[in-house]
Order: C-alpha cells, then sequence, then structure tokens
C-alpha cells in the first residue's frame, strides 16, 4: 500500500498520465452530454467536447514522449481544422432545420421513422 | 519586537526548509495543472447542465479557454494560440449565432434534457467508458520525458510545408467545401 506522502509526490508530479486522465474525463462528460441533451445545438456543443480531449491528448503525447518534431502538434492542428469545418457545416445543418420544421428538438425530428 | 524577529526568522527558515523538501518548480506546474483542470472541468459539466443555452455557450467557451491554458502550460504555445483563436473565437461565435438563429421564445429552458431513466443508462454507460479509458491511462508503462523542441511555430511549418504538404492541402480543400456546404445549406440552393 502506497503511503500518502508517495501518493502526494506520484500526483504533484505531472505528466503524460494526468494529461490523459484529464482528457479522458472531459470526453467522458462530452458522451454524457451527447446521450442526454435533446437539443441540435447542445449536442454539437457536447461533440466540440469530445473533439478537444482528443487534441489534448494529442499535444500531451508530442510533449511527454520520446519524439524528435512536432508531428503531434501539427496532427491536433488538423483535428482543429476537421472540427471547425464541422462545426460549419453543423450549424447550417441546425438552421436549416429548424427553418424546414421549425423546431430543433431532435425527438421531434422523426419523421423518417417507419 | 524580538521575539517576533525570531518568530519571522523561523517562519522563513520553515518555508526554506519546505521548498528544499518538495521540489517547488513541479509543485507550481501541478498546481497550474489541477487549477485549469478542474476549472475546464467544471465549465464541462456547466454546457450540459445550464437549463439556459446561452449560458451553455459562455460554459464551453470558458473551457476552451481553460483547456488553451493547459496547452500554454506544457510549453504548446502555438497549439494555445491556435485554440483562442479558433475555439474561443470562431466556433464560440458560430455556436451563439445558431442559438440566435434558431430561438424560442422562452430561453429559460432552452436546453432541455432527457428523462431520469435515460440518464441513468447514459451515466452507466458514460462510467464503463471511463473507467476502461482510465485503466488504460493509468496502468499504461508511459515513461514522461518532457521534451524541449525548441520553437513550435517554426518547427510546425517546416513540417506542414515538407513533410505533411499533402493533408496541408486536403484541409485547405476540406475548409473550402465546408464553407461552400454551409452556404447552399444555410441560403438554401435553387430548386427547378
Amino acid at each position: 500500500m502506497m503511503s500518502f506522502m508517495e501518493l502526494f509526490q506520484l500526483a504533484t508530479h505531472v505528466g503524460l498520465h494526468h494529461f490523459l486522465l484529464f482528457s479522458a474525463i472531459l470526453f467522458a462528460v462530452g458522451l454524457f452530454g451527447l446521450l442526454t441533451k435533446k437539443g441540435l445545438i447542445p449536442l454539437l456543443m457536447c461533440v466540440e467536447l469530445m473533439l478537444n480531449a482528443v487534441n489534448i491528448n494529442l499535444v500531451a503525447f508530442n510533449h511527454y514522449m520520446p519524439v524528435y518534431d512536432y508531428s503531434g502538434q501539427l496532427m491536433a492542428i488538423f483535428s482543429v481544422a476537421v472540427a471547425a469545418s464541422e462545426i460549419a457545416v453543423g450549424v447550417a445543418l441546425a438552421f436549416r432545420i429548424y427553418r424546414d420544421h421549425g423546431t430543433v428538438n431532435v425527438d421531434d425530428l422523426d419523421e423518417m421513422k417507419g | 519586537m524580538d521575539a517576533l524577529l525570531g518568530q519571522v526568522h523561523a517562519l522563513v527558515a520553515w518555508a526554506f526548509s519546505l521548498a528544499n523538501d518538495y521540489d517547488v518548480p513541479s509543485l507550481i506546474e501541478a498546481g497550474v495543472f489541477f487549477l485549469f483542470a478542474g476549472l475546464a472541468l467544471l465549465f464541462a459539466c456547466g454546457v450540459i447542465f445550464f437549463r439556459n443555452v446561452v449560458h451553455s455557450a459562455l460554459s464551453l467557451t470558458a473551457t476552451f479557454i481553460c483547456v488553451a491554458c493547459l496547452y500554454l502550460s506544457i510549453g504548446a504555445d502555438f497549439m494555445g494560440a491556435v485554440q483562442i483563436l479558433v475555439y474561443g473565437g470562431a466556433v464560440a461565435v458560430l455556436i451563439v449565432m445558431a442559438i440566435m438563429l434558431t430561438r424560442r421564445d422562452n430561453m429559460a429552458h432552452s436546453n432541455p434534457s432527457r428523462g431520469l431513466f435515460r440518464h441513468a443508462a447514459a451515466a452507466v454507460l458514460t462510467g464503463l467508458f471511463l473507467s476502461g479509458m482510465a485503466a488504460v491511462a493509468i496502468l499504461s508503462p508511459f515513461k514522461s520525458a518532457p521534451q524541449s523542441l525548441g520553437d513550435a511555430a517554426p518547427g510546425l511549418a517546416d513540417l506542414m510545408l515538407s513533410h505533411y504538404v499533402l493533408p496541408f492541402e486536403v484541409a485547405a480543400v476540406l475548409l473550402l467545401i465546408a464553407m461552400i456546404g454551409a452556404i447552399v445549406l444555410a441560403k438554401g440552393a435553387e430548386e427547378r
């Protein structure tokens, strides 16, 4: 069993594990929101949270692993570009759905149900 | 007076001995990490639990800025700037614009959630997922060896225009397509 002092030492030496845990929790919060929200725009926000958690992982790996260049951060930047285009198209879709159906509640958009 | 001075001396000596026992720079690093990570998680929960969707959007922006501060704390300065510009700026503005375009009469309850059963199921699923991820994150034998690779922006530019030039161009085309798609979707194509 670890003593309190050892645990304190482990917790206060910020390393890769801290960032992995943090991003896992952030991803889980986004997932929880994705499963429980009804509005279209809150759903988009939760997707953004999850994408952000993934970016944190990429940047943390690039900082803490023995690498020789910035490939990890570059991947994070590409991921940011993809997320930005995703949110632009998502917002346009939400606006279109609102204009055609008068609602952004995903439970009311069930006309393709058999 | 002498007694007070003696007290101060003892206090200073105690602080120095504490500073010798603990690695102060790493303690400061840990403080910064826990401060911004905790704030980010708090604001992320705010995104879900605020009743008003405008408050959720504000909370989301705060989460993005806390994550940018975390990037800065591990020396990813360019990434932090990108995070603030793209997420804290563009994405936040887009989401607020979408909220205003799809406005309802009563903004106080504009962020509805599902019922209790759905919440419980989501909590169980998320808990399972989180425990799996946490087990992987904690038990993985990564050795943290912080790197110093020099300035981020020149290094990124070199990579972007040499080895990763194809993904760079594809990302540019993707952004163009997304822009055109968003305009066509929002404005409506001419139907014959």
